[in-house]
């Protein structure tokens, strides 16, 4: 089992949660999030242009079996990357794949890749 | 002795000259006067605050609507009513209050004056009520304003800005400047259709029929938002939602009792009608979906009042309280009726512009038929040399109804169209993946909220 862990453009997520969806992963947990990369992100208010500190970001936790690393990253990075997945671009994100100890489904209490 | 006969006669003479140039003028400078309204201090105060109101429904629009898209959309929700502000104004300037208001042309297509282009000739113009003219052409501007803003409601969340623009710019100028000319103006056919014209007293056939009726055409032409209906859809911020209600409501009254131009017996009717229309609204719809579903949610409450006051618009200077609550319950059973249709039918009215302002002004254009005050009848049946029944007016109410009806859609369908054509007007997959914001401002509405 293993936890990967996404870091995305905002605004690519309904891409990439659909891409997920279509390598038959629906089991996700977004949540925003900001932070520091090679990125400065520009933005415009009232005609002037500022740099903020952090950029927002979106993150996805998604926990699998470890057949299906791949299928997921493979989905993650075909629909997070810039231009439709041809030309990545500074800023498209992360993926972090960690080793998972173990997962428990609340409801009842299955343990091991079962509960995922 | 000669001489001083003489003197006297002269002087008599010169005096009788005097006395009578002296009358004729004072005559002729007060009858001069009676031509020229003075401004009535009262109905004009009304008047600018009414024209404030109104304005005020725009932001409280912008926030209902705002509330109810998905978060990455709320920036671009709100700039649609936004845009009509500024767009519509300047377009109402140039031509708009000509069209509307002017002489007919063209068979009476529309309205024209000269003198009404850049509102030059009406500078210092008063009109009868005691009203300057340049108070009662912003107060119809606004009107303008809210109508087209209003469409934007059945195609939130997949249009782009530009073509957006250029829908609402020549929606403006070729389907509600003839309308309004033809309900409103004095020569316009519906004003006098049957014995005393189609009653439209605030806008149900111009500004609720035409966008809600515009709405579903557009909604239907342009297509579903990407994963509509299989995807929920939820409202980014429902508490937006309840204050643009909420403002929408209190804008209202300048809406509907600004409407009677004066400040009188007229505008409390009408004032009335709508606070009563927007309560009883509110509590139907509630009743509803509590005994439907066994809860009223806050969305449904606003949906309820939207509903009543409505429904009341075409009707708030000719039915009592008692017509009022009757038209408004009607309304929120039909509207909630409608909306359940919609979700059976399957087509994109994302926020039930049609829904709710389409059907809800049918409704109220139709049944307020059957509670007009008799004071009303009586003066229509002298208008129409004696005999003037309920069913008549009925007529006259469903011809002008279907009129409406069948002319926004024929030019709705041609506009859209044409804007799709040269100028493109649904947002590509991306874009819409994207969200408005992003996609047309470069902006984000929120900080570090709901990921949706």
């Amino acid at each position: 089992m293993k936890l990967i862990t996404a870091i995305i453009r905002e605004y690519q997520l309904d891409q990439v949660r659909e891409g997920l969806i279509q390598a038959g992963i629906s089991r996700i947990t977004v949540t925003r999030a900001s932070g520091h990369g090679n990125q400065i992100r520009m933005e415009v208010y009232r005609g002037k242009e500022i740099a903020p500190n952090l950029t927002p970001k979106m993150r996805l936790d998604v926990a699998v079996n470890d057949e299906y690393v791949d299928i997921a990253i493979d989905a993650i990075i075909k629909a997070a990357k810039s231009h439709n997945g041809h030309d990545g671009e500074v800023g498209d994100g992360k993926i972090f794949v960690t080793p998972l100890e173990q997962c428990i489904r609340i409801r009842t209490e299955e343990r091991g890749s079962s509960a995922i | 002795m000669q001489a001083l006969k003489l003197t006297i006669l002269v002087t008599v003479f010169m005096k009788s000259i005097i006395s009578i140039s002296l009358l004729l003028f004072f005559s002729a400078s007060s009858w001069a006067a009676s031509l020229e309204p003075q401004i009535d201090t009262g109905a004009t105060a009304w008047m600018l605050t009414s024209t404030a109101l109104v304005l005020l429904m725009v932001p409280g629009l912008a926030m209902f609507y705002g509330g109810l898209v998905r978060s990455k959309n709320v920036l671009g929700t709100m700039m649609h009513s936004f845009a009509a502000m500024g767009i519509m104004t300047v377009l109402w300037v140039i031509v708009g209050y000509s069209m509307c208001f002017g002489d007919s042309v063209f068979g009476g297509w529309f309205g024209w004056n000269n003198d009404y282009l850049f509102l030059n000739g009406i500078d210092e113009t008063i009109m009868e009520g005691g009203v300057p003219e340049l108070v009662f052409s912003m107060f119809q501007g606004k009107f303008a304003i809210i109508t087209p803003a209003l469409i934007a409601g059945a195609f939130a969340e997949r249009v782009k800005f530009k073509g957006y623009l250029i829908f609402i710019a020549l929606w403006g100028i070729f389907v509600y400047n003839p309308l309004c000319h033809w309900v409103w103006s004095e020569d316009g056919f519906l004003f006098n259709m049957g014995a005393n014209g189609a009653i439209d007293f605030a806008g149900g056939t111009v500004v609720h029929i035409s966008a809600g009726v515009s709405g579903l055409v557009a909604a239907i032409y342009l297509g579903a938002r990407r994963g509509y209906p299989l995807r929920q859809m939820r409202p980014n911020n429902l508490v937006m939602t309840m204050m643009g209600v909420g403002f929408l409501w209190v804008g209202w009254f300048g809406f509907n009792a600004g409407s009677s131009v004066s400040s009188g017996l007229s505008t409390a009717q009408a004032l009335t009608a709508t606070q009563v229309a927007g309560a009883t609204g509110a509590l139907a719809w509630a009743l509803i979906e509590l005994c439907h579903y066994g809860k009223a949610t806050a969305l449904g409450f606003a949906s309820g009042i939207l509903a009543g006051l409505v429904a009341v618009t075409p009707a708030a200077g000719v039915v009592q309280p008692l017509g009022a609550m009757a038209l408004a319950v009607a309304a929120s059973a039909v509207c909630y009726g409608a909306l359940l249709l919609k979700n059976k039918l399957g087509y994109d009215d994302s926020l039930d512009a049609f829904g709710i302002h389409g059907v809800g002004g049918i409704v109220g254009a139709i049944m307020l038929t059957f509670f007009i005050r008799s004071s009303w009848m009586d003066n229509a049946a002298i208008l129409a040399g004696g005999h003037w029944t309920v069913w008549d007016q009925f007529g006259v109410q469903m011809a002008a109804v279907g009129i409406a009806i069948v002319y926004a859609v024929v030019l709705t369908l041609a506009l859209l169209w044409l804007v799709e054509k040269l100028f493109k007007f649904k947002s590509t997959d991306e874009e819409e993946m994207t969200g408005l914001d992003h996609a047309y401002h470069g902006e984000r509405g929120y900080g570090m909220m709901n990921p949706n």
